[in-house]
């Protein structure tokens, strides 16, 4: 069975620029000499590190945990040696520790790197194990932890697993190429979290600007199975994960609330390939797939990166860099984070390095807000960055509360249509942060 | 290569400037305020040749005195206010469009000058610039000057340089003839630059809508309450046509009730401030004693909007009660 056009009101078309790379088969990114781990690669608290200076460390061991339960501990991606432990800027524009390896070259497998048997003998506490000891977080770029979103609780049973393939934002191809190589193994960590959710239905929503993807499922996906094709329109925010259940469910998550309060659990397809390689390899979260691409790219590619690799060196085995570079952003070019050195390793949830040339990347003067209520219709939440923003401007943030400021879900589709080019989706952030921070204080 | 050099020492690759940093989203749509009102310019245009074709040198001397005189008060003032000269964004050029397509054909060219120094100065200027005034520029400078100059605004000449009433005054008062439907159309009737060609108009008006500057909802529901309106009032429907191509409906429904500042920037806003538009313009045309109404139903609707606004907030995804 499929589910056609589903889609969630408001949101924007943009130009996507997947073309540079979505017909461009994953590779295998060179071998870094040295890797650089942050040991904070999750939304929850930063690891500890497990190992100190000069030890010898093998692919896949573990080397930062945290007592947390809101954390995911983190794994060498190479074998070698300790070489430092420093403090460094990493994706996010956040500093975090990074252990510093020097790899030895020969990849050098840690012992508990092996197959964690049938999943039908696995009991959902050896899965829950499973998952948290391969140090899984959501691969779209939140890095919310998976065992702690998806922990079974008396009060929230699950109905639905939802895989979110939306892959909304312009310029990545990361999942649409998973999904095409890795089809079967997004399928089993489909049935993994379904298993272990005990939930009677599981989705996967695919955007349909990627009709391929959608076929290479439904060639693996038997008749009357429960789990189910979900076909979206292509339109942004439509990976936004409130927006996912609204479509493929048409339940409305409460504001400020999980999906789970409506039954619901959403994990990227990443992360469903990762939880499969998990059990079947048992192997921990130590690469992930990263687009390199835009136009100040000379060759983008889909790249199976180790984690703790610079982004330096990813642009430089892309054929560097084409023209002038203005920007560099470490996921999509709407929520991603701009990069000001290449020295930041990729982490766990760096889905793209994106380079924009000098002249796309100009800023644009801003102008007087013209009341155009462009933002208003493209607000998928029903918000009104307008006014939010205005008070944010002027420092009132009890009046940008009363407009709902905390609901945003910082898309950025107000600003990418505002004529006037305001700071909106920034204006509202701060006014957010302003918000909880006061909240706190009281 | 360009923008990269290799590092000797460690043989990779470094900047040679540097990045730029900022807040998200990182990619920005080619819309502009001022390519929206080029858009509007754009949609004028038609009639504005039209007002051309029937008016000649009268028309194209007040539109000309008016748009240089609307652009030149809104440089003068922002330097006097020592602001940022904006008349790049081109508002001031519709501005004056505007004013002039509410003046009669032979009115004189000061008129003009007075009417964007007023819309401009008080109305736009005095309250804080472009998205920032709280009645539309061009019929607050229309009332100012039916108020000042009530003979010279009402004066209207046919095409053919003969004065006349306009459709709307013959069916109010009864005196002379009506023109026929295809004349109404076309333009070929006595009344202010901007009302005579209905078909001019729309054409414009067509083009905003497909380039999404306007949403056609408001005019056509603005049209439709008006229609409505006048039919409970026992109007017969010949003469509620008459109404529709007369009057400045057209280009108020169109031009002015879409006017981003002065409206509602909420959708149900936007629905009610049109319908308000229309049931207020009905009441004047057919109760009061003017046979026009579209210039005040705006401006009086212009004033609720703010109340309209804080009445229809859009619900909130998942609020939570």
């Amino acid at each position: 069975m499929r589910l056609d056009n589903l889609t969630f009101k408001g949101g924007i078309h943009i130009p996507d620029h997947k073309e540079l790379t979505k017909d461009k088969a994953i590779e295998r990114a060179n071998d870094p000499k040295m890797v650089f781990i942050p040991l904070h690669q999750n939304v929850g608290a930063p690891c500890e590190s497990l190992v100190k200076v000069g030890d010898q460390v093998k692919v896949g061991q573990k080397i930062g945990d945290s007592k947390a339960f809101v954390s995911a501990p983190v794994h060498s991606s190479v074998s070698g040696v300790v070489k430092s432990i420093t403090t460094m800027y990493i994706p996010t524009g956040k500093k975090s520790e990074c252990i510093v390896i020097e790899s030895d070259g020969q990849n050098e497998l840690f012992e508990s790197v092996k197959p964690k048997g049938d999943l039908d003998s696995l009991t959902s506490e050896e899965i829950f194990d499973i998952i948290r000891e391969a140090g899984i977080v959501g691969l779209g770029g939140a890095a919310f932890p998976c065992h702690a979103k998806i922990v079974k609780s008396d009060e929230k049973k699950v109905d639905e697993v939802i895989l979110n393939g939306a892959e909304c934002e312009p310029y990545l191809t990361c999942d649409h190429r998973l999904m095409l190589e890795g089809s079967e193994k997004i399928i089993y960590g489909l049935k993994v979290l379904m298993k272990y959710t005990e939930s009677k239905n599981g989705f996967i929503g695919i955007e349909n600007n990627k009709m391929d993807a959608i076929n290479a499922f439904s060639k693996v996906i038997p008749e009357g199975s429960n789990i189910k094709l979900a076909n979206l329109k292509t339109k942004f925010p439509q990976g936004d994960s409130y927006r996912m259940v609204y479509a493929i469910t048409g339940k409305t998550v409460p504001q400020g609330g999980r999906c789970k309060d409506v039954g619901v659990v959403v994990n990227n397809v990443a992360t469903a390939y990762a939880i499969a390689e998990a059990i079947l390899e048992g192997k921990p979260l130590y690469e992930r797939v990263v687009t390199v691409t835009g136009s100040g790219i000379k060759e983008p590619k889909n790249l199976l990166v180790k984690v703790g690799t610079t982004i330096g060196d990813l642009i430089e085995q892309c054929g560097g860099f084409n023209g002038k570079p203005g920007k560099i952003i470490a996921g999509g070019p709407m929520t991603g984070t701009a990069q000001f050195t290449l020295d930041t390793p990729v982490t766990k949830c760096t889905s793209g390095i994106i380079v924009l040339t000098d002249e796309e990347s100009k800023p644009q003067p801003i102008s007087e807000c013209i009341r155009c209520g462009k933002c208003l219709e493209v607000c998928s939440v029903g918000l009104q960055p307008l006014f939010i923003s205005a008070y944010s401007l002027k420092n009132n943030f009890d009046e940008a509360e009363k407009y709902n400021a905390t609901a945003c879900i910082e898309c950025g589709a107000c600003s990418y249509v505002c004529p006037a080019k305001r700071p909106l989706t920034e204006s509202i952030k701060h006014a957010k942060h302003e918000i909880k921070s006061r909240r706190k204080k009281s | 290569m360009e923008g990269r050099s290799i590092d000797p020492n460690s043989g990779t690759i470094v900047l040679d400037d540097k990045l730029l940093v900022s807040q998200t989203p990182h990619l920005r749509s080619n819309e502009s305020v001022s390519r929206i009102m080029l858009d509007v310019i754009i949609a004028l245009t038609p009639a504005m040749i039209g007002s051309i074709y029937f008016f000649k040198f009268n028309a194209l001397k007040l539109l000309l005195v008016s748009i240089i005189s609307a652009v030149a008060f809104e440089a003068g003032i922002q330097k006097l206010f020592k602001k940022d000269i904006k008349v790049r964004d081109l508002s001031a050029v519709v501005t004056g469009i505007l004013i002039a397509f509410n003046l009669p054909a032979n009115a004189p060219w000061w008129i003009a000058v007075f009417g964007a120094g007023f819309a401009i100065i008080i109305v736009k200027e005095f309250f804080g610039g472009i998205g920032h005034n709280f009645m539309n520029p061009a019929l607050g400078a229309r009332a100012a000057l039916v108020a000042s100059w009530p003979g010279i605004m009402t004066n209207y000449i046919n095409p053919d340089g003969i004065s006349s009433a306009t459709p709307l005054t013959v069916l109010k008062t009864g005196g002379g003839s009506l023109p026929s439907i295809q004349r109404m159309l076309i333009g070929d009737i006595g009344g202010v630059l901007g009302e005579t060609s209905a078909i001019l108009l729309l054409i414009g008006a067509v083009y905003l809508i497909v380039r999404k500057v306007i949403d056609w909802k408001i005019p056509v529901i603005y049209i439709a309450s008006t229609c409505v309106m006048l039919a409970i009032f026992g109007v017969d429907a010949n003469s509620i046509l008459y109404h529709v191509l007369g009057g400045g409906l057209i280009l108020g429904a169109f031009f002015m009730a879409t006017d981003y500042a002065t409206t509602p920037v909420t959708p149900i806003g936007r629905i009610i401030f049109a319908v308000g538009c229309g049931l207020l313009t009905a009441l004047i045309r057919v109760k009061g004693s003017m046979p026009e109404g579209v210039s005040y139903s705006i401006l009086i609707m212009n004033v609720f909007a703010p109340l309209i606004e804080r009445w229809t907030q859009p619900k909130v995804f998942g609020e939570v009660k």
